[in-house]
């Protein structure tokens, strides 16, 4: 019996988070957000170097052979560091498929290939949207894919609910608050689906807990920002972290960010041991993730009065990555009906 | 992360299950009332005898004697909250005075006190806080002054829970006045029946008396009582504190709580259909639910630091807080749910879950307020979790 963090989990997370503040520190991200390719290449470089993308790839196809827990705790340092990065849709696509083409996750781990995901009809679908898969080829478009625009991959998913993997073809891009990340509307004419499979709920599950993931990391940055912000800024003689207003929003954040993380955690833990509830779990973490990172996104923004409100704290990277984790991939309200449904308290 | 028990611990939860199970008839029912009810002593001498209750207190004092072990501890508990069993007794005699006579009291105490305020025969009730020292708990005014081998009391405590039951009280007087705050404090234990305490009922909103003033007149007890040493009653009463804290907000109360509210919800019907299947309702429940599952993994992870003997932090500053505002939110969603019905309360035919779900939205919020304000929990957050500066005092002007 324990709760917690292996050796090498901790190791892990110390890699990625020196990594994310030696070579990802804002100004790197800002240069991503106006568009600069290189930037967002070196970064992608050195997460492949780190072998990350290949984390929950078995050992003997080239992987780390790690689970979920250990994809949680990446993720968390990526959100922390809001670096955009394919490391979540070579995770969803590497574990959906490792049994069932071991070559492709070879090539994940590999580096050879980069994936592209579009699950969101899994949750949400729009009327006129959506994949249709006749005669194994796919044809339609699919609203906020995530990682698809220098993919080598996509991992789609169709009006059945069936997912495939399919080549890259036609996209639009769809330009959210969060600049510093790129989504894209996937249309496809007749592409080919190289694999199928039925069940898309162990991706859903994977997809939406590094989300919340990544919430949680950057919630926790927005916190750590506060609260050092809160300690220097000087207002009627005192630091304002002296207040005990500005101290209870502080307070308010770190004990619903806490718990959230022990939340996260066990969801992964549920999903590496293979646990009925895990489904449940990670529908819930995510939509209980999003109700506390809003409320984080807004409390740091004000404990850090106007400047909070400027371009030039950059505060407002972490608020929209934040904002755009909340509505992919299911809104709260959407997750919960989900939940529900998948512990059969109601009817779909 | 390894959440899985080792075939030692399986086999002891076994083991609890069984016991409880077959032995449930010999637990008292709602109708035997009473702190001292015959059918509750005997329930409590048969959990000590079986190692359920008291466990580690040492034989010698009237416990069972088992070694510490934070896991064992906690199946117990899981498999009282699971069975629906009657607990053990938990007064604050049992939470809170032996823990501190055990670690600090004389050998004459422990020897006079412990056994019987485990078995029930000894009631305690605790003299802290007062009209004016309520979060400032220090700043405390109830005299004591000393007369040869006695203290004389004069003063008057308040919120004072089993006052009228207790044989004893363990309280907090003013033994030096002049020293500063904090270093003029004793602690002293003392029989409720000394000449000169007048006990009065303390009508609370949820209609009862779960509280007490409790009133000192030149109350005389002899210095025997006096716990560790005299003015240093800040740090003995702090060392309970601490249990108290850990009591409240128990993650396993809350689940079963949970899982109340959502049996509730399956089985009440509002124009034809289950108050869960209207989806504004069951969106609030799902959202109590995954604040139920953090509020549960993360006393799994304080457990862990428990065990490693390791501090648990933030994890452990947010227990109180978190898990005394989502009871209050339980309470408050099962009344929303049952709409016009969520009202009644006392008795009646259309009461449901016998007016519970009231009684605990009112009473969850004394205990937001209890132990430790919401607000000085912020405090404690900020200060020892988040290494925020204090509130500077303010200056007095002359």
């Amino acid at each position: 019996m324990e709760f917690g963090l292996s050796e090498d989990q901790k190791l892990l997370q110390e890699t990625v988070r020196r990594f994310v503040a030696e070579q990802a520190p804002l100004d790197a991200i800002r240069k991503i957000a106006e568009g600069d390719e290189e930037a967002k290449q070196t970064i992608a470089a050195g997460i492949e170097e780190l072998g990350l993308n290949g984390i929950a790839v078995p050992e003997e196809l080239g992987g780390a052979g790690l689970g979920m827990l250990d994809a949680v705790l990446v993720q968390e340092c990526l959100g922390y560091g809001i670096v955009p990065s394919g490391f979540l849709a070579s995770v969803v696509a590497s574990t959906t498929f490792s049994s069932a083409d071991t070559a492709l996750a070879q090539a994940i781990a590999a580096g050879e290939v980069r994936f592209g995901i579009a699950l969101n009809d899994l949750v949400s679908r729009r009327d006129g949207a959506g994949l249709s898969a006749q005669n194994g080829v796919l044809s339609g478009t699919s609203m906020m894919a995530v990682s698809a625009e220098d993919a080598t991959h996509l991992l789609v998913c169709d009006v059945e609910r069936n997912l495939h993997v399919c080549a890259p073809q036609d996209y639009q891009v769809l330009p959210t608050i969060d600049r510093t990340r790129v989504f894209t509307e996937l249309k496809l004419s007749n592409a080919e689906s190289q694999i199928s499979l039925a069940d898309g709920k162990g991706a859903l599950a994977r997809a939406c807990l590094l989300l919340a993931a990544d919430s949680l990391g950057a919630s926790q940055a927005m916190l750590d920002k506060a609260v050092e912000y809160a300690k220097e800024r000087k207002q009627f003689g005192r630091v304002i972290g002296s207040f005990q207003a500005v101290k209870h929003l502080c307070a308010e954040m770190a004990a619903k960010i806490e718990p959230s993380r022990a939340l996260i955690w066990h969801a992964a833990h549920a999903l590496d041991m293979d646990e009925g509830e895990a489904l449940v779990m990670a529908l819930l973490a995510k939509a209980h993730i999003s109700e506390v990172a809003t409320f984080v996104a807004r409390t740091s923004t004000e404990v850090h009065g106007g400047m909070g409100f400027t371009d030039l704290v950059g505060l407002h990277y972490w608020f929209k990555r934040i904002g755009v984790n909340r509505q992919l991939l299911g809104s709260p309200a959407q997750l919960r009906q989900m939940a529900a449904v998948a512990q059969g308290l109601v009817a779909a | 992360m390894d959440l899985t028990l080792s075939p030692e611990y399986t086999a002891f939860r076994d083991h609890v299950a069984k016991l409880l199970e077959e032995n449930a008839h010999l637990a008292p029912g709602p109708e035997d009332k009473g702190l001292k009810h015959p059918k509750r002593l005997a329930w409590q001498k048969f959990l000590i005898g079986e190692g359920l209750t008291a466990r580690t207190i040492p034989e010698e004092y009237g416990g069972y004697g088992a070694e510490p072990d934070i896991l064992k501890s906690r199946i117990i508990a899981e498999e009282f909250a699971r069975s629906g069993v009657p607990r053990p007794l938990a007064g604050q005699g049992i939470s809170m005075l032996v823990p501190t006579l055990l670690e600090l009291g004389t050998p004459e105490q422990k020897e006079k006190y412990i056994r019987p305020t485990l078995h029930g025969e000894m009631i305690w009730c605790q003299g802290y806080s007062e009209p004016g020292a309520g979060s400032d708990l220090a700043s405390l005014q109830t005299k004591a002054v000393e007369d040869g081998d006695d203290y004389v009391i004069n003063g008057q405590k308040i919120w004072t829970s089993t006052a009228r039951q207790a044989d004893m009280i363990f309280c907090l007087v003013r033994t030096d006045p002049d020293a500063k705050k904090h270093h003029g404090i004793t602690y002293i234990l003392f029989p409720m029946d000394t000449p000169g305490i007048e006990v009065r009922p303390l009508v609370d909103m949820t209609g009862s008396a779960n509280f007490n003033e409790v009133f000192f007149t030149d109350v005389r007890v002899p210095k025997s009582g006096v716990v560790f040493e005299p003015n240093k009653g800040w740090q003995v009463a702090n060392a309970t504190l601490t249990h108290e804290r850990g009591m409240l907000g128990d993650p396993n109360a809350t689940k079963a709580r949970f899982v109340e509210l959502v049996e509730l919800m399956k089985r009440e019907t509002v124009n034809g259909e289950r108050l869960i299947d209207n989806p504004l309702l069951r969106d609030r429940l799902m959202a109590l639910q995954a604040e139920v599952y953090a509020m549960q993994a993360n006393g799994l992870r304080i457990m862990t630091s428990r065990l490693k003997k390791e501090s648990a932090g933030l994890a452990g500053l947010v227990v109180k807080l978190q898990g005394c505002e989502l009871n209050h939110q339980i309470a408050g969603l099962a009344i929303d749910a049952l709409g016009e019905l969520g009202v009644l309360y006392g008795e009646g035919e259309h009461l449901r879950s016998e007016g519970s779900w009231q009684w605990r939205y009112m009473y969850d919020l004394g205990l937001i307020i209890g132990g430790g304000t919401a607000q000085i929990q912020k405090n404690i957050i900020s200060e020892r979790g988040l290494d925020m500066p204090r509130e500077p005092k303010p200056t007095v002007r002359a």
